[in-house]
């Protein structure tokens, strides 16, 4: 039987233990997760890369509830959420989870304004509560001017940090970031870095999948994966990690 | 010739690769041009059993009739023997006596215009005996159509007016309207008589005056003196003096006689035989009672053979322009099915396009694929259209008891197959026109990242949306994406509706005419039944497509809401009430269409049918679309999020 413990002060926000997710059977059996143990504290940003295919954007469903494990164990704020129904794990993603996209997923017939408050309306939050907490985040993502602007009216970086501030809507414990700079220049790139970076100096605890050594450059943490197994764990520190932050655009 | 062969290949592939696509879109075709075809081929069916009959029985080519005038003073017989012996009439027939009473058999009571007849032939208006012989004492003869309805035959036991009589035959004319409509003096032909008294005698011996009753007449009004043709003893006197639909029977001129104690109370009718016949309508104008005269009550009524002719055609008339109005109903859901289908599709197959393009195929090319399958399935369904329309027709047309023969053969012409092809090639056309175009004008880098059309914004309902609950907020803002499908969804049903409503007021309308009997006109109820069944099929294949289109459409939005915390429940849920709200505000549009297009097509004043059937239909046609859409929008909620939003594109 499955006990959920409150988490403590200082425990983890997000833990795995032994988390597997085989697909396929046989000779055909594919292993996109095999044993993944993950403890991410709160605050914490942990940056997660590897090559294509080694199981990145597999843990990082198991993490958000949008999939369950073969087999292993997924907590989430001392409450483990691998066996909970459908339903539940919608309410989870509501009031607990922000997901960033490669792609953005904003959808484009609603402004920006429109798109952040959309996870508070969804939550049950009341049209002017949840308004005025999408403008409030729009400003601290920088696009207080942009909130009546549609997705197709907005760069790239733009469109991303829209995309953060809906993450932010519902104050989740963790943010999950799936490639949130795969489809940006180098600009936009920086413009969105800094802002994560600026929400992780704020508390905000971050799970990123990335390809990009200039997101894994703002982590505290950076795990490498392969073949479905952490292989890597790196323990960053910015002052510490010149050559990084450089890298990332994030110094001075 | 290359080039037609490779655009047949290919698509002939895309048809294949998508059966149940060109399965709904054959279906949604071929029901609008089943309908048309039955529409086309009704056409003048009647013609030719009336003629027949006319030739048979001597049949003349114009009827008049005459009836006392309500102040105590018998008919003007006068004034039909004038018209007898009027320049231009070669023969007549009559003045044969007539008076209206009530017939039972059978457990059935109608009304009858009763005629005094010859027992001998005569050379105008001979009605031609299709069973038993002619009339003689103590033998009635019935119209074929009266006899039919009160379902007896040469043989069979009738009262009239509670006196006993053998039916000695039955008989058809082409002096006469069909049952019900029998309309002489001071009926006007073609007038509607439908008002009933609702205390309609059952049993005439029960009625005043009636056998064993008080003699004579009931007492007319002081304020309104009666009129038209002599009420029977047994019948009470109606405010105008006719009551209902009515049959028509022959007796001997004794036997009619003594049914009236009040023998100035009869009304009398000449047939006359013009040398003309086609100057018909002129000998009336110049004979008939002109201007105030002709409302007099007194005044005779002329009836030209093609006014007769006109009220055999009328039944199948209403049958010909209900098919052919379903039909363009039945068009226009199709045309409604296939802009949702194609443009679904496209939507959803528009990396095909790219494929095409990029290998080198020019937008005529696109163009010319995608109007080459809907051609082809446009074609097919052209076909067997046509072959279930000639199949069904005969069951249509048949021309009634009033008339001699059948419609054996239905008029089958070059000219119904031509409408009828370039009906379902319009269809095509049209339906893919805009699509085409779309397709062709997209750019190839375009199509080949697999783009979706970019929704529309309804700001204003996005905003309404905001205060309501998760389902009805997804629903508004799924149905305001697509504004065009939206608009389609509530056409469909409105149109759907509008038939169906216009089904039921004209079967309330038949129903509140209330003939006796086996009313011939039960037959317009079939092929309303037909239409209001081709519409449902019609509509439900729309709901299937716009439902499905409307789930593609929406995959990548759903998805997103349930990342962002929407359960799978209320997302399908959401998707289904998409289409309930256009239903319900469609169904709402067809309830006052039906009602419009049943005044439009109707002479009479239109009968809304009964509350509790518009209230079943609104609420039947929400149920049915939610249940229609209930299986695709679960399917389509419970699909992976991350799988279809890994699936698209930027």
């Amino acid at each position: 039987m499955v006990v959920s413990e409150p988490m403590t002060r200082m425990g983890p926000i997000l833990c795995t233990r032994g988390l597997q997710m085989r697909y396929g059977q046989g000779t055909g059996l594919v292993r996109a997760l095999d044993g993944v143990d993950l403890q991410v504290a709160p605050g914490e940003t942990v940056a997660v890369m590897g090559p294509s295919g080694s199981g990145k954007s597999t843990l990082l469903h198991l993490l958000g509830g949008l999939d369950r494990p073969s087999a292993g164990e997924v907590w989430l704020g001392g409450r483990r959420i691998d066996g909970l129904s459908e339903r539940a794990l919608s309410r989870l993603r509501r009031q607990h989870i922000g997901f960033v996209f490669q792609s953005f997923h904003l959808l484009e017939e609603l402004t920006a304004a429109e798109n952040v408050e959309l996870p508070a309306l969804l939550a049950g939050q009341s049209p002017r509560t949840a308004r005025r907490r999408a403008v409030e985040l729009l400003e601290r993502v920088g696009l207080a001017d942009r909130a009546g602007h549609l997705p197709s009216e907005l760069s790239g970086g733009q469109r991303q940090r829209v995309a953060i501030a809906r993450a932010l809507s519902n104050q989740p414990l963790v943010v999950l970031a799936d490639e949130p700079t795969g489809n940006l220049d180098s600009a936009a790139t920086v413009e969105v870095l800094r802002l994560l970076d600026h929400l992780r100096a704020a508390g905000q605890t971050f799970v990123i999948v990335t390809h990009d050594a200039r997101v894994g450059a703002t982590a505290d943490r950076l795990l490498t994966m392969r073949d479905g197994v952490l292989v890597e764990e790196t323990r960053l520190t910015r002052g510490g990690n010149g050559q990084l932050a450089a890298l990332a655009g994030l110094e001075g | 010739m290359g080039r037609i062969l490779l655009v047949c290949r290919l698509a002939v592939r895309d048809l294949r690769r998508r059966p149940a696509e060109a399965a709904l879109l054959l279906l949604a075709i071929t029901t609008a041009t089943t309908a048309l075809t039955l529409g086309s081929v009704l056409h003048g069916v009647t013609s030719e059993p009336y003629q027949a009959t006319r030739e048979a029985t001597a049949g003349p080519d114009v009827v008049a009739s005459v009836a006392p005038a309500g102040d105590g003073r018998p008919a003007d017989v006068a004034s039909l023997r004038a018209l007898a012996e009027a320049p231009g009439v070669v023969a007549a027939s009559g003045p044969y006596p007539y008076g209206q009473t009530i017939v039972e058999a059978n457990g059935v009571t109608a009304t009858a215009w009763t005629q005094g007849r010859d027992t001998d032939p005569v050379r105008v208006d001979q009605p031609a005996l299709t069973d038993g012989t002619w009339v003689h004492d103590g033998g009635a003869v019935l119209e074929a159509g009266f006899a039919a309805a009160l379902g007896v035959g040469a043989g069979d036991q009738i009262t009239v007016d509670g006196e006993s009589f053998r039916v000695a035959g039955v008989a058809v004319t082409a002096a006469a309207d069909p049952y019900p409509k029998v309309c002489f003096a001071p009926c006007r032909s073609g007038e509607t008589l439908e008002d009933v008294p609702e205390d309609l005698p059952v049993d005439p011996a029960d009625l005043p005056g009636g056998p064993g009753g008080t003699s004579g007449p009931p007492a007319p009004s002081p304020a309104e003196p009666p009129v038209g043709p002599p009420i029977s003893e047994a019948f009470p006197l109606g405010a105008a003096g006719i009551v209902g639909p009515s049959g028509l029977l022959w007796l001997t001129e004794a036997d009619a006689r003594g049914l009236f104690a009040d023998q100035d109370s009869l009304g009398y009718v000449v047939n006359l035989a013009l040398a003309d016949p086609a100057g018909a309508s002129e000998f009336v104008d110049a004979h008939g009672p002109q201007g105030a005269a002709a409302v007099e009550p007194a005044a005779p009524t002329l009836a030209t053979w093609t006014s007769i002719l006109g009220e055999h055609d009328r039944i199948v008339e209403q049958k010909r322009v209900t098919l052919l109005v379903g039909s363009w109903l039945l068009s226009g859901l199709a045309v409604a099915s296939i802009v949702v289908l194609v443009g679904g599709r496209l939507a959803d197959r528009l990396r095909r396009v790219g494929l095409l393009k990029a290998v080198g195929g020019s937008p005529s090319l696109i163009a010319a694929v995608l109007l080459a399958e809907h051609a082809a399935v446009a074609l097919l369904a052209a076909a067997a259209g046509l072959t279930v329309g000639r199949v069904t027709a005969p069951l249509l047309t048949e021309p009634g008891a009033s008339l001699l023969g059948r419609a054996g053969e239905v008029p089958f012409t070059l000219a119904t197959i031509g409408l009828v092809v370039a009906v379902a090639l319009g269809i095509a056309g049209l339906a893919t026109l805009v699509p085409a175009l779309r397709a062709a004008r997209t750019t190839t880098a375009s199509a080949l990242a697999d783009t979706a059309r970019p929704p529309r914004r309804m700001a204003w309902l996005i905003a309404m949306s905001a205060r309501m609950p998760t389902p009805l907020l997804l629903a508004v803002r799924v149905a305001a994406r697509r504004p065009r499908r939206t608009l389609l969804g509530i056409v469909g049903i409105a149109i759907t509706v509008t038939g169906i409503v216009a089904a039921l007021a004209a079967h309330a309308h038949r129903a509140a005419e209330r003939a006796p009997g086996a009313d011939p006109r039960t037959e317009l109820s079939e092929v309303l039944l037909l239409i209001t069944v081709m519409l449902v099929v019609q509509a439900a294949v729309n709901a299937i497509c716009i439902v499905w289109a409307t789930t593609i459409d929406a995959k990548r939005s759903s998805a997103l809401a349930r990342v962002l915390g929407a359960t799978p429940g209320q997302v399908s849920v959401g998707l289904s009430v998409a289409q309930m709200l256009p239903a319900l505000a469609g169904a709402l549009l067809g309830l006052a269409g039906g009602i419009g297009l049943a005044e439009f097509l109707d002479d009479d004043a239109v009968t809304i049918p009964p509350v509790w059937q518009l209230i079943a239909l609104l609420l039947g046609c929400v149920l049915v679309i939610a249940a229609l859409t209930a299986t695709p929008a679960r399917i389509g909620a419970r699909r992976p999020a991350m799988e279809v939003l890994h699936g698209e594109r930027p």
